[in-house]
């Protein structure tokens, strides 16, 4: 991704526009929601790959952005009656904000501190919506209207104007993030994670670096929380509990941690992997808890195979096969980028669990037990 | 879960070609609610989701994560009464199909199941879909869909708007109407006492609140707490409704719950006269969650003795009464098509449930559009397992209308006094209902 | 004033189990640097197996003994099988494969168990004691988890110190190039310490679904709670662990009991703060070492 100069990044993302344009009028409409699924995901799992990826701060609260960004859209939307482009900018603004006072408190907090604090995060903070029913709903939650434009006429169907505003938001979320990441800030968010003191020893500021990504995080998952309100025309509580942030961490992790195509093939392992189809297995005469518990229980196990056979994730396994191919540059085959690469070379993911502490060598191997 | 009891494939070969030869089936046969037709009218592919053979519905509900234990029974309760019939005819011959999906009670997670089985699966109609936030995000997609919506499985009152929401219709008694009735009772035999409600913190306890403040005078009220179903901790608003002096606690919790505040007040020595909620009153399942400590509590020796005494209300026959028609009927087919469940609380809901959309199915006609079978409903259906008449019309689409009151003794509802019907305005009044309840048809299928 | 101690009691309960699962936490935490997500369904889990087995022979100690020795075994298996061979590589990885074992564990209690409630015995009676004529607010059930759980931490603590079977663990937590250059094996020694946490897990599991009922999902909200009260104490103290799931218990107990109505609601709020309160202060939890940034 890093070798990518912005032209090329543009011109990947109008291709990509154009093919979704055209899937989405070929398919039906319940693909071209799933379109519009998977793009939602993508933008927010796109910002938490970049704040745990890049900057290195791990986050298991970023379904609580998506909650304010949701519930934002909303009120604007329930109470100002703004067109959505508006009310985008504002959520994702307001969701800026909190994720700024989110990170100046975690500034201090490291691997599982951050962890367990971001955790908590996103557990308790959908029950303000319980707690103040009249303002937000309570358990209910708070409808949210969204239409077609007038100029696209009629007959065009909603389904599919969700896709195309859904896709639009993620490809420029990519796109500006993959502009970040190969700024200065984004250089900068890298020397912090690799090693903080010497990254403030050569000028960064690494609390404004670690804020700094926080925000962005915040903000992509504020927009992902905007979409789904659109597309799914209600925000309830029941929508963002803990599994929501959790599924955000995999997808990221799962696809690639740290780098923005992971977060594509992140967002669609979780979108297309289902966990409630529960046709296969009922079809042998299975009785009902069984067989709504086999999808569960095989997501579960996907998941570990998955980490186990592809470490670096997906998109660690897509760059192995294109540089058996022979299609990469001078890193084919490598899965350890140069240090100016996204992908996170083993060692340095001690930075993201262990603050100081002294683990278990990675590299030393075991006798036989 | 798919329970298609198909016919051989010969059979099926016939009835298509017979259907493609009377080539009647481009703009849906059936005339609006007719059955009058002569039992040979050929079967068409009236509407999506059906054919000459089958009769595809959908429904989402939560059969895994925090809020499936108990609900999960429902889906396949209802399935089976499904089985029942298709294996004794069907709907004019047809097969019922009932795909229930997954949506672990996430609402996200249920707009998409939903659109799934309407644009992907096409079934004819949703029914039964579980619960209230999970359905509100469905509801306008149904609607604009005008996909019959029918029978929610929530007391919420808010599926009764047949304006803006046609092709919605409730069922279950609602929690507004069901906090007037027991607090009726509660208000007439309790007078001067000092009453504490203990409440789910969601709309259902709250709507049932406000159903039991309609009735109960404000000042007898001492103590409100509430409960969050994801925290069992419920320990402080049990001591909150002890030290409150609260005589009488009314409680609108799921069963859970229910056993929760009964094992918390053995704990402070706390001994109120307790009302529950039908939902959350089930003796069998109360008495299952209890039996543990009931050994324990030393004299008693089953959970049954935790349990009796406890007031609640019942808007089907008790699963006591073994002489009742009904239960006799859906005990029958328990023990054929849904025999590793308990029959408790849960399964006779989807049961009763099911038989519903059978009789409105039948009266939709032999083949008929999405439209015939939301004006099967506005017509009104005769009254079926539930002991107080729908509320089914043009212009009210809320189902159950009434309860009667009982106490729990020895494991087993015991209906106390009439059954009673209201609306669920504040000053809406109660009244009894005299009519009775009919019984069920002998061969378990209602009449076309 | 009765309340009061009322609160307080019922706090110190639950507080004792957020206790445990902290504990078992902390003492993964410390043999191999992971956070254990899987930490509550594998207690989840262990406790179904008891309940098999104490309606197979009609015993709750035998239940309750086997339920110990799952834990163990599946906490071996779990770091050897899942875990293991995930070091070395991105230290993420681990912490998703034990979310996925999570979600493998509740997927096949479903499958095996049901996903309906089941009620769990309690070893004693959970008849109020009382004071005179006033509700104390505990139970003699209440005050054997309390002891149980104070037992083995103790029993812990006492065999970290003085055999060395505990020097080995604490020297491989320490420092394991060292430690396996002192002839540790270190491995093994990583085995055992998971062992330890899926018993104390399990003990959790056991002492607190009585008071939850036990359904796939019901140790869930029980470890977020325990996972806080760990970072409250610091991850890397087990005495941290207890002080930080007494204290967490407490506060969360006069929370539902003072905030009337609205405290179910808020109690999550209330968590919410007094980590952001404790971590404000000291970073690394209460009990940390030194080693605070300044930002």
């Amino acid at each position: 991704m890093t070798a990518l100069s912005t032209p090329r990044v543009l011109g990947a993302a109008l291709v990509t526009a154009v093919v979704v344009v055209i899937l989405s009028i070929q398919l039906n409409t319940f693909r071209d929601y799933q379109i519009a699924e998977i793009a939602i995901e993508v933008t927010a799992v796109a910002g938490l790959t970049v704040l745990t990826g890049l900057s290195g701060q791990i986050s298991l609260g970023n379904g609580a952005f998506m909650a304010i960004g949701a519930y934002a859209t909303a009120l604007l939307t329930l109470h100002l009656n703004w067109p959505f482009y508006v009310v985008l900018v504002v959520s994702a603004l307001v969701t800026a904000a909190a994720g700024g006072v989110v990170g100046v408190a975690a500034a201090r907090l490291r691997g599982p501190y951050l962890a367990g604090a971001t955790l908590l995060l996103g557990v308790a903070l959908p029950s303000l919506a319980e707690a103040y029913p009249g303002v937000f709903g309570g358990d209910q939650g708070l409808d949210v209207n969204f239409t077609t434009p007038g100029f696209l006429g009629v007959n065009f169907p909603l389904t599919r104007w969700q896709a195309w505003v859904c896709s639009a938001v993620a490809l420029v979320t990519l796109v500006l993030l993959a502009n970040l990441g190969r700024s200065r800030v984004g250089r900068n968010w890298r020397a912090v994670r690799d090693d903080e003191v010497a990254a403030a020893l050569a000028g960064v500021n690494v609390a404004r670096a670690r804020i700094l990504a926080f925000v962005v995080s915040a903000t992509c998952a504020g927009m992902a929380g905007a979409l789904l309100a659109i597309v799914t025309g209600l925000v309830a509580p029941g929508a963002f509990t803990i599994t929501l942030s959790i599924a955000l961490l995999t997808a990221a992790v799962i696809g690639g941690l740290g780098t923005l195509p992971g977060a594509v093939w992140g967002s669609l392992v979780i979108v297309l992997v289902p966990t409630y189809a529960t046709d296969v297995a009922t079809s042998h005469g299975l009785s009902s808890s069984v067989a709504s518990n086999i999808p569960v229980a095989a997501y579960g196990a996907v998941l570990i195979a998955v980490m186990l056979v592809f470490p670096q994730g997906i998109q660690g396994a897509v760059r192995w096969i294109a540089g058996l191919l022979g299609i990469t540059s001078a890193r084919s085959g490598r899965l350890v980028s140069a240090p100016e690469g996204d992908e996170l070379p083993p060692s340095r993911h001690q930075a993201l669990l262990t603050p100081g502490g002294d683990p278990p060598d990675p590299h030393e191997k075991e006798d036989t037990q | 879960m798919k329970r298609s009891h198909r016919l051989g494939l010969p059979a099926i070969a016939v009835m298509t070609v017979a259907v493609c030869t009377v080539a009647a089936c481009s703009s849906g046969g059936g005339s609006g609610g007719g059955s009058g037709n002569s039992s040979s009218a050929a079967l068409t592919a009236s509407a999506p989701g059906i054919t000459a053979t089958t009769i595809t519905i959908g429904s989402h509900q939560p059969l895994t994560g925090p809020a499936a234990p108990g609900y999960s029974e429902i889906a396949p309760a209802s399935a089976a009464y499904f089985a029942y019939v298709n294996a004794h005819g069907g709907v004019y011959g047809r097969d019922i199909s009932y795909k229930y999906l997954d949506d672990a009670y996430n609402p996200t997670q249920t707009a998409t199941v939903v659109r799934q089985l309407v644009l992907q699966d096409n079934v004819y109609a949703i029914f039964d879909g579980l619960g209230t936030p999970t359905h509100l995000a469905v509801e306008s997609f149904l609607n604009s869909q005008k996909v019959p919506d029918v029978f929610v499985a929530s007391g919420c009152d808010c599926w009764n708007n047949p304006t803006a929401d046609p092709e919605t219709f409730g069922w279950q008694l609602d929690y507004i109407r069901e906090g007037k009735i027991l607090g009726q009772y509660i208000a007439q035999h309790f007078s001067g006492k000092k009453i504490g409600y203990f409440y789910q913190d969601d709309e259902f306890g709250m709507d049932g609140v406000k159903g039991l403040d309609d009735e109960i005078p404000h000042s007898s009220v001492v103590s409100r707490e509430s409960y969050d179903p994801t925290s069992t901790n419920i320990a402080p608003q049990v001591a909150a409704l002890r030290a409150s002096g609260a005589q009488v606690v009314v409680s609108f919790s799921i069963p859970a719950f229910t056993a929760l505040l009964k094992l918390n007040s053995l704990k402070l020595g706390f001994s109120p006269t307790l009302a529950v909620s039908n939902v959350g009153s089930d003796p069998i399942t109360l008495s299952g969650l209890l039996e543990s400590f009931a050994k324990q509590g030393g004299a008693t020796v089953n959970g049954n003795a935790l349990t009796t005494g406890i007031i609640t209300d019942g808007y089907t026959p008790s699963l006591g009464d073994t002489t009742n028609s009904w239960i006799a009927l859906f005990k029958k087919v328990h023990d054929a098509y849904d025999a590793k469940a308990p029959f408790d609380g849960n399964v006779l809901y989807g049961m009763a449930v099911a038989y519903t959309f059978v009789q409105a199915m039948l009266k939709a006609g032999r083949n008929p559009t999405r439209a015939d079978l939301v004006s099967a409903i506005n017509g009104g259906l005769p009254q079926g397992p539930a002991i107080a008449p729908y509320a089914y019309s043009m212009t009210n689409h809320a189902g159950v209308t009434g309860a009667y009151i009982g106490v729990i003794s020895n494991g087993v509802l015991q209906q106390k006094g009439p059954v009673l019907t209201t609306d669920t305005s504040a000053s809406g009044t109660i009244t009894t209902y005299s009519g009775t309840e009919p019984q069920a048809p002998a061969s378990g299928i209602p009449a076309p | 004033m009765v309340e009061f101690l009322q609160f307080t009691l019922s706090g110190l309960s639950f507080g004792m189990i957020y206790a445990a699962i902290a504990l078992s936490l902390v003492l993964i935490w410390r043999g191999t640097r992971l956070l254990n997500f899987a930490q509550g369904g594998m207690a989840m889990f262990t406790t179904y197996i008891a309940i098999e087995v104490i309606h197979g022979t009609g015993s709750y100690w035998a239940g309750f003994v086997v339920a110990l020795a799952a834990g163990a075994v599946l906490g071996a298996v779990a770091e050897l099988a899942v875990v293991r061979p995930a070091l070395g590589k991105p230290e993420l990885n681990a912490v998703i494969i034990t979310i996925g074992l999570l979600i493998l564990i509740e997927g096949l209690a479903g499958i095996f168990y049901g996903g309906q409630y089941r009620s769990f015995p309690a070893a004693f009676s959970v008849i109020g004691l009382r004071a005179g004529s006033t509700p104390l607010g505990v139970s003699r059930f209440d005050l054997f988890v309390a002891a149980a759980v104070l037992a083995t931490t103790l029993l812990l603590a006492v065999g970290f110190r003085y055999t060395s079977a505990g020097l080995r663990m604490r020297a491989a937590a320490f420092n394991a190039t060292v430690a396996r250059l002192s002839g540790i094996r270190v491995a093994r020694v990583i085995t055992l310490g998971w062992a330890l946490a899926g018993l104390l897990g399990a003990l959790a599991g056991v002492l607190v679904s009585p008071s939850t009922f036990l359904f796939p999902n019901s140790m869930d909200s029980i470890f977020v709670l325990g996972f806080t009260a760990a970072v409250i104490g610091g991850l890397d103290s087990p005495l941290g662990a207890v002080v930080g799931g007494l204290l967490l218990g407490l506060v969360l107990s006069y929370a539902g009991g003072y905030l009337g109505s609205q405290g179910s609601n808020l109690t999550p709020l209330v968590a919410l703060g007094i980590l952001v309160v404790v971590l404000m202060l000291r970073p690394d939890g209460i009990f940390s070492g030194t080693r605070v940034r300044r930002v």
